[in-house]
């Protein structure tokens, strides 16, 4: 696949254009190109890009919004022909995500959970309005290595703190780290609940759940039982 | 005359009511289990947990709403006259964090923080009501919502502020009221304290705000929907677009509130915002915000209905000229809008945290908008000539009869924070900081506290203590910080 293909699968996620990524990556499949390649030459490249024109005021939420839809066209194309063809994507890690308990609000966290997928995490979202206890069951039942918690209320920002305390009654707090964010939350405040990290928007989220990783690997390398 | 704010034509509040009406009809208002019978009673439908008013009933609903009410003293005054352009303020509510009085660095709030506040909220006119100001991270969160009640009743005798943690709670919260005011029927007749209670954006009354609507209501005492769309996110971008959604969302609680009791105390109020495209904040000092408050309390005031806002609040992190300039804007601009109560002084950080340095800003902040509504009056039958006819062109204004007589009602004198050049402050620091810092020092010194008749501090110790032990403690939480000089001590 020439590079003013990849370079057009990059734009479709600048523009927030999911049926022309979607068309890109169905072109893509049709005609022989891997997969992995269209997705690390053309896709992923495309969401940093508007990671870091977020991160620069140059984007806008709505736009991270559309560009994240766009990138789920390309990845519901990919994904199945990916698998396939027996092939994975190299995993950074396995996320467990949700808006916390009496919250339904989501927008924060379906960019992270878009950002994370497209850096090579693999997210399982719980969606919105998620107690304690289900973070801890789901995180138990994937393995995962982080949680993602996100509150976008000042009034359900405390409940932050239940599910760091469900993941710590479940004995799953030594393996699994917690990372939280929303409008509300602040570095500090997730010092204060005993979360492991915050993080202030989507772009941040990835740099922080990479770094929790280095965190569990160095902690696993020193403490291998 | 009185200066007003008016920022919607009368065409738009009935375009926006118009709309208002539809969507509580469809796609309609997700309820909780615990409403859905009085609802279906009066004729609404219900499907899977989402009511579907019709606009007869829902304005069936909001004639029945009392026009003016009052909240009450301690000793029985009207304090707080909800209804018709009365503007009162009170400090912002339920923060978790202070600006630690010392360091000015934020930090988890404690009980004595709250009493804090409290006294000095006491002190200054400007507040006609206190709050339940901040979360006591110290005390247990299973007493939280009580206690904190208990401290601002037992420290103050201005009408409260506040609101529960949980639909269960509310029964302690109001049994406590009922204790403090003398029995049920006495604060029924005369309601110390009225509850803010949140639907959740769009259009959700949730288990515990259902719930929390109709038992206010039951039980007399007055309710305050606090609706909070967010422009852009959980609701429509469009300023006009969140103001219908927060007059569906207070309709609908005001339908829910009134075939519960017709007749009850609600209060149409609310702390909309717009969210920032940029860092997904919800930017509490954006003019965008101020003019969504001010926008909501119109229609509301269109229907006749008392009214509230969250204004007087800025969103840095520190005291500085954005956060002062954010939080004067807004104070001006929610009284010249005739909004009842006004909460929100002293807030800072998105509403994350409490100054009490703050607030004795705030405070003046207020008392300039209040001078701002008594407008310009022509105090004299002459207005100019005849003192000049006195003076002639000499300029000798200073001597005259009408500056010694008039010269008070004429201009505000703001406390020692507001540097007005007066040799004294030659002494002090310069900064507006430390000049609030001082002031609270001396109001807090000042303040004095008066004793409850002694059989009902008996009883609300022994509630406390009885309230207290279920949750698993011995005692009462100490509310003592060595932080503090003078020690607030409950009993």
């Amino acid at each position: 696949m020439s590079e003013s293909s990849f370079s057009a699968m990059r734009q479709s996620i600048i523009d927030g254009a999911p049926d022309t990524a979607s068309g890109l990556a169905q072109e893509a499949v049709a005609t022989g190109v891997p997969p992995l390649d269209a997705i690390n030459n053309g896709y992923v490249p495309g969401m940093h890009d508007v990671g870091e024109q977020f991160a620069r005021g140059q984007m806008f939420l709505p736009d991270m919004m559309a560009s994240a839809e766009a990138m789920r066209a390309a990845m519901a194309v990919l994904e199945p022909a990916l698998k396939k063809q027996g092939e994975e994507r190299p995993m950074a890690g396995v996320v467990v995500l949700g808006t916390t308990k009496g919250d339904i609000h989501e927008i924060g966290k379906i960019l992270v959970g878009t950002m994370l997928t497209a850096h090579g995490f693999r997210v399982h979202d719980l969606g919105v309005d998620v107690p304690g206890e289900k973070f801890a069951a789901k995180a138990r039942e994937l393995g995962a290595d982080i949680v993602g918690v996100s509150a976008l209320l000042t009034t359900t920002m405390k409940n932050q703190k239940g599910v760091v305390e469900a993941l710590a009654q479940a004995g799953l707090r030594s393996q699994v780290k917690i990372m939280v964010g929303g409008a509300p939350v602040s570095r500090r405040w997730a010092e204060e609940i005993g979360a492991d990290g915050y993080a202030k928007d989507a772009m941040s989220a990835v740099a922080l759940a990479r770094e929790l990783m280095e965190q569990k690997m160095l902690h696993a390398a020193k403490d291998p039982a | 005359m009185r200066p007003r704010l008016q920022m919607l034509e009368k065409s738009l509040i009935e375009r926006i009511l118009g709309e208002a009406f539809q969507l509580i009809a469809n796609p309609g208002v997700r309820v909780a289990p615990y409403v859905v019978e009085l609802l279906q009673e009066a004729g609404i439908r219900v499907e899977n947990g989402v009511a579907h008013i019709p606009e007869t009933i829902a304005r069936r609903a909001i004639e029945t709403v009392p026009r003016q009410f009052s909240v009450f003293d301690r000793s029985g005054r009207p304090a707080v006259n909800y209804g018709g352009d009365n503007v009162h303020f009170d400090p912002g509510s339920s923060c978790l964090n202070i600006l630690d009085p010392k360091t000015q660095q934020p930090r988890p709030a404690l009980a004595a923080d709250l009493v804090r506040l409290v006294q000095v909220a006491e002190m200054l006119p400007q507040f006609a009501a206190q709050s339940t100001a901040m979360v006591c991270n110290d005390v247990p969160a299973d007493i939280g919502d009580w206690y904190r009640l208990l401290l601002v009743l037992w420290y103050s005798e201005k009408p409260v502020v506040t609101g529960a943690f949980s639909a269960s709670s509310l029964h302690t919260l109001l049994e406590l009221l009922a204790i403090e005011s003398g029995g049920n029927d006495a604060l029924r007749a005369k309601p110390r304290a009225v509850f803010d209670v949140c639907p959740s954006p769009p259009l959700n009354w949730s288990e515990f705000a259902s719930q929390n609507l109709v038992d206010l209501a039951r039980a007399g005492v007055p309710a305050e929907i606090v609706s909070m769309p967010l422009a852009g996110a959980t609701a429509p971008v469009t300023l006009v677009g969140s103001i219908v959604q927060h007059a569906a969302e207070c309709i609908s609680g005001i339908t829910i509130h009134q075939l519960a009791n017709p007749g009850a105390p609600i209060v149409w109020g609310g702390a909309p915002a717009i969210f920032d495209m940029r860092s997904g904040k919800t930017p509490m000092g954006a003019i965008e915000t101020a003019m969504l408050d001010v926008g909501c309390a119109e229609v509301g005031k269109s229907l006749g209905m008392p009214t509230h806002a969250y204004l007087v609040a800025g969103d840095g992190r520190v005291i500085d000229a954005q956060v002062e300039m954010e939080s004067g804007m807004s104070t001006v601009l929610g009284a010249l809008a005739g909004i009842n109560m006004i909460s929100g002084a002293g807030m800072l950080d998105f509403l994350a945290c409490h100054s009490i340095e703050k607030l004795v800003i705030d405070a003046e902040a207020i008392a300039s908008a209040q001078r701002l509504i008594e407008g310009l009056e022509p105090r004299t039958e002459s207005l100019a000539a005849a003192m000049f006819a006195q003076t002639g062109l000499s300029g000798d204004f200073l001597k005259l009869k009408e500056t010694r007589t008039l010269f008070r009602k004429e201009q505000h004198f703001p406390s020692s924070v507001i540097d007005r050049g007066l040799p004294v402050m030659d002494e002090k620091d310069p900064g507006v900081l430390d000049r609030a810092h001082q002031r609270v020092e001396e109001l807090v010194a000042s303040y004095e506290r008066r004793p409850l008749a002694s059989d009902r501090e008996q009883e609300m110790i022994a509630f406390a203590q009885r309230e207290g032990k279920k949750a698993g403690l011995d005692g009462l939480p100490s509310i003592l910080d060595p932080m503090y000089e003078r020690e607030p001590r409950l009993v």
